[in-house]
């Protein structure tokens, strides 16, 4: 049939054309009857009790309606904003859970944290209201680092939180680890640092809510990636709205990189705001407020081990680690650095045994949670710079450590000692793809090419798998979730034979209306022009868990591939009515409803019309109307992965590093639009090369100030920061998604920041240099070439 | 931001009446400083006094062996100025260097001069260039100009009309920019004229300075090696999160044997 465009194809994206000419429709474009602004009063404060708060000055300004503080959300007797992963400890109790109350209420734990919010006609006025709100601090002692904040006699953040270690967590057989620790012939130790991250998508978050006084309900336009999920937390379990009175949309967003997957304060007091001032109200960030209010991402201080045997065989891995969680427990803060980090250290290597331990620690910093990639890239950038530091010792080629020790492709499905089981995989194919793509070979000749000029070339190699297509409800039900992790979707074919798709995953970005529109015109035959995808309103999508950890195409596309099938079942049994044949001889392709071995046959358009038209019809056995849905809850994780390889030029005079080539060969599964799928990792391995050599968000360590609060010091990664990239992929089919994908949106992240900093190491290495923190700033490589280089000092 | 009057005077005349008659004003050059700081409510003027539509503030001239720059001379005029990169190539590539094309197209020298942020470019060429800052009441000689963090010579209500530079023999510019603002962590302008060097560094400090070794190591032989093993001390230099004071002193001779590097090539 003409215009399908189906799985494998690569159509220009449908939903570029309203970005591209200015006709997208973000939350800050929405405009309410009687809107008034809304400006949220945040903490200056890293740590500090509030003595008073006096609201008269800004109230006595013209056009101000509120000022609403932690108080008011107490007498109005609200909930505080819920953590979705409850995890234990490795004494078997439950994480501390402090409350987190969408206005502060007694004590401010970070700046950013919100004290209270203005309403006003205009923001202008908002904003003048806010500087007249006085409030009385008491300063206390910040604690921002989590090694600092587990010492004694550290400031403490909650009374009932002591030494604040929310929880002890542990993964993996301690005693098997220490047992082939003293067989091992050798022992690789690294120390290092994971940097804290901030998302900076390119749309702040938003926020529009209006109530009806009349009929009770609310709605409420967010810049969200989950407004199902948004809508269920924040009516059900802190402003107490029956869930069918509370509508949630998020528009057209944009980008997200997690930063959007959490329910935020700001969406529960503009709601409750709403209400109370009886005029619709909006809120727009502004990018300064989205630095110190946006959850940042990992910030992790790790020590680990490696231990090997005299062949090089890994023997066993030990993991310690404490994770920064912030102020608070945001919504999936906990299971970051736990669930999707320990699981994921056997990496694509056969180590029998694994013992991980990971302290959850609270700070006077922004609450961190999931930021692309969330625990997947902390946990890689262990086990591969460890690998690399044990072949450096051991005098292995790294190359070679990394054959030696990896899964077998016939070795799949493969069960790790840490939970789970990789069902399909072919890491080595991978590794020895980038090695060609690379030009490894030609790597000795450009070295030395560098060193004439006086500069240091190095080449670092990632070997890597994720876990992802969150995700199977069962087992993260047994890991502490609160939630399901399945998708929905429906199918809805109009009496033309035309579809419009209701999904509940959401996209911001990610070309979801390209991709599933693809599977639908595949599937159904019907054309790409003819298919729309409608997401991101809790009115018009039955339900949805939204878009994150890489499940949108894993979990939503195969609900979204079960729905599709469903049509093609009952269009079957329509078919056979009007073809006057048995419904098992009847057969679908290409659009086209035939019975077997004749040329009698119906088209999908003729066979929606009569579902909708049922004059002719079996109305006795089947109802009317083609519309399908399914629910689709994932068997496993998918373990998409892949070998990247980059290479850096080092000039030793000025410590800046140059991102000289770049080679991904990654298995993402079965990929449906190849042009979405390279553009999902460029824009992923940018975000990775991001993290190792530019981007770090940094505190003062007494006074809790985020000193790299704007883009004048936050480091984006820039365009002239990156050679061009070779992306290529190397795919084995994932055995249970119905479609063989495994999904793309974040292996970029997860696999570039070790690739980077072991070629920053691999350059350095003639120094005797074994590690370099994140980012590898030409400060710090300056730093560490003068240290390895300067004359012993003589005693 | 709060709400203000808008002037927009067309004659020198009509600009000094109005900085001397509009209570709270401000004057407004390319805005890339000003107007970031009134959206922040770090500043509240009740009138801004806009020059942009003065047209002897702007354009580039050249008599003898001097170019005058006017003071709302943007940054992607200079850049792109034939009379500027046969005159003073430095200048025009400088000029080229500041922060982006957003930046380059509306910000001005006056306004960089006159707000002497430690981090900016054009500070740096004017003191070695020695150049004259000339302004609606007088000539100020760049040695007398420039008084550390955001502090200069000027008055308040005075208004900077035009640089004044005397083309030099040889000049460079180096700068190692943040790679987050584009700023200078380091920039250092070195020129040459009838035998005398100067050498400024802008980034480094508090404010825009000259190094006299290196000038005078620069005067006896014009060539990088000849100032490789000048160091500066790190104890009066900045430190924050991108560049430590050492690595900043480092960075000063790294860019000050570049900019001479440039100057021995461009001259």
């Amino acid at each position: 049939m003409s215009n399908v465009i189906g799985i494998g194809a690569a159509p220009r994206r449908k939903e570029d054309f309203r970005f591209l000419t200015g006709r997208g429709n973000y939350v800050a474009d929405i405009k309410r009857v009687d809107m008034t602004f809304g400006v949220f009063i945040r903490s200056q404060h890293g740590h500090a009790v509030i003595r008073g708060i006096d609201k008269v000055p800004a109230l006595a300004l013209p056009g101000v309606h509120a000022v609403l503080t932690g108080d008011d959300v107490a007498a109005d007797g609200l909930g505080s904003l819920p953590c979705g992963w409850g995890i234990h400890g490795s004494d078997g109790l439950p994480m501390k859970e402090p409350p987190f109350p969408m206005l502060a209420q007694g004590k401010v734990r970070f700046v950013g944290d919100m004290v209270a919010f203005v309403i006003a006609d205009t923001l202008e006025l908002a904003r003048a209201a806010a500087e007249a709100v006085v409030i009385d601090y008491e300063v206390l002692p910040s604690v921002v680092g989590v090694l600092e904040a587990v010492r004694p006699g550290a400031p403490q953040l909650f009374d009932d939180v002591p030494n604040n270690l929310c929880c002890d967590w542990e993964l993996g057989d301690k005693v098997a680890v220490a047992t082939a620790f003293k067989k091992a012939a050798h022992v690789a130790r690294l120390s290092l640092v994971n940097n804290r991250l901030i998302g900076n998508p390119m749309e702040p978050r938003a926020a529009v809510a209006e109530s009806n006084g009349g009929t009770g309900h609310y709605t409420l336009w967010t810049t969200s990636q989950f407004p199902h999920v948004v809508r269920f937390l924040m009516s059900a379990l802190v402003l107490k709205i029956p869930e069918q009175k509370m509508r949630v949309v998020a528009p057209d967003v944009g980008g997200g990189f997690g930063v959007k997957q959490f329910h935020y304060g700001e969406e529960a007091v503009i709601t409750w705001a709403a209400k109370r001032v009886g005029r619709p109200i909006k809120w727009v960030a502004d990018r300064s407020e989205g630095f110190i209010s946006d959850r940042h991402g990992r910030d992790h201080v790790t020590e680990a081990e490696l231990a090997l045997d005299q062949n090089g065989k890994f023997l066993a891995l030990k993991v310690v680690t404490l994770a920064n969680m912030g102020g608070y427990l945001s919504t999936f803060g906990p299971n970051i650095p736990t669930n999707l980090y320990g699981p994921l250290l056997s990496g694509v290597y056969t180590t029998p045994a694994i013992y991980c331990n990971v302290k959850v620690v609270f700070t006077n910093t922004v609450p961190v949670d999931a930021y692309r990639g969330a625990g997947r890239p902390e946990a890689t950038f262990v086990v591969e710079r460890l690998v690399d530091v044990a072949a450096k010792e051991m005098g292995i080629d790294r190359v070679e450590l990394r054959r030696r020790n990896i899964i077998a492709k016939e070795s799949y499905p493969y069960q790790t000692p840490v939970l789970v089981e990789y069902d399909s995989g072919d890491p080595m194919g991978c590794l020895e793809g980038a090695l060609a793509e690379a030009d490894v070979a030609g790597f000795a000749e450009r070295k030395a090419a560098s060193e004439r000029d006086g500069k240091f070339r190095g080449l670092g190699y990632s070997t890597y798998v994720e876990a992802c297509g969150l995700a199977p409800s069962r087992f993260a039900g047994r890991l502490g979730a609160r939630g399901g992790l399945y998708e929905s979707a429906t199918v809805r074919v109009h009496p033309t034979g035309q579809v419009t798709v209701l999904i509940g995953t959401h996209n911001h970005g990610q070309g979801h209306e390209t991709t599933f529109a693809q599977i639908v015109s595949e599937k159904l035959g019907v054309a790409f022009d003819n298919v729309d995808i409608v997401f991101g309103d809790t009115d018009r999508v039955q339900f949805g868990m939204g878009t994150y950890g890489s499940r949108s195409l894993v979990v939503g596309g195969a609900a979204l591939s079960k729905a599709s099938d469903k049509v093609v079942l009952k269009g079957k049994k329509i078919a056979a009515h009007l073809l006057e044949a048995s419904e098992h001889d009847i057969q679908f392709e290409a659009g086209v409803f035939s019975v077997a071995g004749t040329d009698r046959s119906k088209t999908f358009q003729e066979i929606a019309g009569a579902a909708y038209v049922p004059h002719d019809y079996p109305l006795e056995i089947l109802e009317p109307g083609l519309e399908e849905q399914a629910y689709y809850d994932p068997v496993n994780f998918t373990y998409p992965g892949g070998c990247h390889i980059a290479e850096v030029e080092i000039d030793p005079e000025t410590g800046i590093v140059a991102l000289e080539k770049y080679t991904a060969v990654d298995d993402v599964g079965t990929v449906i639009n190849p042009m979405i799928v390279e553009g999902q990792l460029h824009g992923g391995i940018v975000q990775g090369v991001g993290q190792a050599l530019y981007e770090n968000a940094v505190y003062d360590d007494v006074s809790g100030q985020l000193l790299s609060g704007s883009f004048m010091d936050y480091t984006m990664p820039r365009a002239d920061h990156l050679p061009n990239m070779t992306i290529k992929t190397h795919s084995t089919l994932c055995t249970h998604t119905p479609m063989g994908v495994k999904g793309c949106g974040e292996v970029g992240t997860i696999g570039s920041p070790a690739a980077v900093i072991n070629s920053v190491v691999d350059a350095l290495s003639h120094l005797g240099v074994l590690h370099v923190d994140m980012p590898a700033t030409p400060n710090r490589i300056w730093r560490i070439i003068q240290n390895a280089t300067m004359p012993l000092a003589a005693e | 931001m709060r709400s203000f009057a808008f002037h927009r005077p067309t004659t020198l005349y009509e600009m000094s009446a109005l900085l001397g008659g509009v209570a709270d004003s401000m004057p407004l050059a390319g805005g890339m400083t000003l107007l970031p700081t009134i959206k922040q409510r770090l500043a509240a003027p009740a009138a801004l006094i806009d020059l942009s539509k003065i047209p002897q503030l702007s354009g580039i001239s050249a008599q003898a062996d001097v170019l005058t720059v006017g003071a709302m001379t943007r940054h992607v005029d200079v850049a792109e100025s034939e009379l500027a990169r046969s005159k003073i190539p430095l200048l025009a590539s400088l000029a080229a260097g500041i922060g982006d094309p957003a930046v380059r197209n509306r910000g001005t020298i006056g306004g960089s001069v006159a707000n002497n942020d430690p981090s900016a470019d054009y500070p740096a060429a004017v003191l070695a260039l020695d150049a004259m800052v000339v302004t609606d009441r007088r000539e100020i000689a760049a040695d007398a100009f420039f008084r550390g963090l955001f502090e200069t010579a000027l008055d308040p209500g005075e208004i900077i009309t035009a640089l004044r530079f005397p083309v030099p023999s040889a000049g460079g510019y180096a700068k190692f920019k943040s790679p987050a603002s584009r700023y200078a962590v380091v920039g250092v302008c070195v020129a040459k004229k009838a035998g005398k060097v100067r050498v400024a560094v802008t980034g480094a400090g508090p404010g825009v300075f000259r190094v006299a070794a290196m000038e005078a190591a620069l005067e006896r032989t014009f060539t990088p090696e000849a100032i490789a093993a000048i160091k500066l001390d790190a104890e009066n230099l900045s430190s924050d999160i991108h560049a430590d004071a050492e690595y900043r002193a480092h960075l000063v001779t790294v860019m000050a044997k570049k900019a001479v590097m440039s100057a021995l090539q461009t001259s």
